[in-house]
């Protein structure tokens, strides 16, 4: 039980705390920044497997699909005797949760540039390779993109937990906090986490809609 | 300047052909359109040429080179291709998208500028347009884009699939129009798939009629197709109505048209008089100079010094000197005097009657 004693939230705590709290978040972050780049590249080579040869997409997701249904504490369990407290522990494992994700978006993306523009750029001369980077990227962007936002939201989640393999972030601030019993710590852990979350994810939405501008020239007055 | 010799191809699980050892000769400078029902391989035909699909066997030349020779993105650089889905890309503006085959062949970027403003002037866009996407433009703009896009890098040939199929009706008759106009000053090569027979007799300066399964059933100038048709096939093929249909092919300007029953604002009514008489009717045309002003029934002119006193009666309809015969005949039906009345921009040209139209498709 928490310390009676106690305000439910002690303001002092936090303002002595500042410093620590930055450093969490620098922690977090490369954390998080870490896995979606890693999924990314990860999720790209194994999507433009898939594409090229349509068979291997079922197994690649099926891949996918069960390290995604794996309970992350249990993973981490199963891999610390192989890698040790580590980050690469930790990459690991927050790794395996984004590729599924990614695949599906980056796949479905790619399959839902119409038919007559990958058609048309191929009869005006377009290499598969420059078909590829110039027209169907570009044009599946928005969809990769929605699915970074949900991997990055459910990466800044699963990092709180990397703290049982020995890393930082704000899962630090929440177990230690559980462990002293005071409510203050798991309280601002968690806030920070959910807000970190949200700041990432309207980031990744202007980034979406940056990087799209034709998908918004439909709205302009004409 | 393209030959499809003993071409043929079957798609894997297919049963039968697609295309079946098909042989075509396309000039350079000619328009030919492929026409025929569906499943009668003329896509199939139309994307062999520019190795969309390979064909099973035969050979096709374009140029004096047979198509395999060259790597498939250098020989589609050399050729125009206009689709029906247009396949404009969304995420490029309507002047990144001209400049497609250009930026692809490397011009520099003032070259490039400076030819897409020469194609928007050349299908008629506007030039405030080119930094918009293609969801901004209605489907009709879209396809001029489309025509823009393929014209760029000035490719000999062109390669079009029903290009005007999923326009509305009046867009399309004027789209089809403005691209004859583009063709009589640019002559490329072009193949032009359609499943209108209309559409392929307006357009094409030959036809290629094709049955299922690519069997080439007569190649010849709509003229010779429709007044002999080679079989059965093709008499169906082009309906009932082939008769009318050559008609639609005659243009007014090719003829020589009677001057019909006229007189002048200035003249008196005795002279409208012994015009009727001349021409054993009871109404006459009448011309204020050059321009059409109307025409009068003889008892309008009782008691007038000069038919110009009378304010003339208009005609329902009149008809460009550039239309076909067609249209003049449905211009003529519309009429209560059996004549159609021809002007051009300057003003009065002749009349055509029912009699002359019966004369010409007899010929």
């Amino acid at each position: 039980m928490l310390a009676q004693t106690d305000p439910f939230i002690r303001w002092d705590w936090i303002a002595d705390h500042l410093d620590d709290m930055w450093q969490r978040t620098i922690e977090h972050s490369i954390l998080t920044f870490l896995a979606i780049g890693i999924g990314l590249v990860l999720a790209i080579g194994l999507s433009m497997l898939a594409l090229r040869y349509r068979r291997t997409y079922a197994p690649v997701t099926w891949v996918a699909g069960v390290l995604y249904t794996i309970p992350s504490i249990a993973l981490f369990a199963f891999l610390v005797p192989f890698t040790g407290l580590s980050l690469v522990t930790a990459e690991i494992g927050l790794v395996s949760y984004t590729l599924l994700i990614l695949i599906r978006n980056i796949v479905a993306g790619i399959d839902g540039v119409p038919a007559s523009v990958v058609e048309s750029a191929l009869a005006m001369g377009y290499t598969r390779r420059r078909l590829f980077w110039k027209v169907q990227v570009p044009l599946a962007l928005p969809v990769i993109l929605a699915g970074v936002r949900i991997a990055a939201v459910t990466i800044v989640g699963l990092v709180t937990v990397t703290t049982f393999v020995g890393q930082g972030g704000y899962g630090a601030i929440i177990l230690q906090g559980l462990r002293r019993l005071f409510a203050t710590e798991i309280i601002v852990g968690t806030v920070l986490a959910i807000l970190f979350a949200a700041i990432l994810d309207m980031l990744l939405l202007l980034l979406q809609r940056r990087l799209a501008p034709w998908l918004r020239a439909r709205e302009r007055p004409t | 300047m393209i030959r499809l010799d003993n071409v043929s191809k079957t798609f894997p699980g297919g049963a039968s052909p697609a295309v079946g050892d098909l042989s075509l000769d396309v000039d350079r400078g000619e328009f030919v359109t492929l026409v025929g029902p569906s499943g009668c391989g003329k896509t199939t035909t139309l994307k062999m040429i520019n190795r969309i699909i390979e064909p099973t066997s035969g050979e096709i030349w374009v140029d004096g080179v047979a198509a395999t020779e060259t790597p498939a993105p250098r020989l589609r650089r050399s050729i125009g291709y206009v689709i029906q889905q247009i396949g404009l890309f969304p995420h490029r503006t309507i002047a990144q998208n001209i400049a497609t085959v250009p930026e692809l062949l490397g011009w520099d970027q003032a070259a490039t500028r400076n030819r897409v403003d020469e194609l928007v002037e050349l299908v008629g866009l506007d030039p405030g347009m080119l930094d918009r996407y293609p969801s901004e433009l209605s489907g009709g703009q879209q396809q001029r884009v489309g025509v823009a896009r393929a014209l760029a890098a000035d490719p000999p040939v062109l390669l079009m699939d029903e290009p005007f199929g999923a326009v509305d009706p009046i867009v399309r008759s004027r789209l089809q129009d403005e691209f004859l106009s583009l063709q009589a000053e640019l002559r490329k090569t072009v193949v032009f798939v359609t499943h209108d027979i209309d559409e392929a007799i307006r357009m094409g300066d030959r036809i290629a009629i094709l049955n299922i399964g690519g069997v080439l059933e007569q190649f010849d100038t709509p003229d010779a197709i429709l007044t002999n048709p080679a079989n059965e096939f093709v008499a169906d093929f082009l309906g009932e109505d082939r008769g009318i249909k050559r008609l639609s092919l005659i243009r007014l300007d090719s003829l020589e048209l009677p001057r019909g029953p006229v007189v002048d604002v200035s003249d008196g009514p005795e002279v409208a008089r012994s015009v009727m008489r001349e021409h054993d009717l009871t109404w006459v045309t009448v011309l204020d100079g050059r321009r059409l002003a109307g025409w009068v029934w003889e008892s309008d002119l009782e008691g007038v010094a000069l038919v110009g006193d009378v304010e003339p009666r208009q005609f329902r309809v009149t008809v460009n000197c550039r239309a076909s015969l067609r249209e003049a005949l449905d211009a003529i039906v519309n009429t209560r005097n059996n004549v159609g009345v021809i002007v051009d921009t300057d003003g009065y040209v002749g009349m055509l009657t029912l009699d002359l139209l019966t004369e010409e498709l007899a010929s």
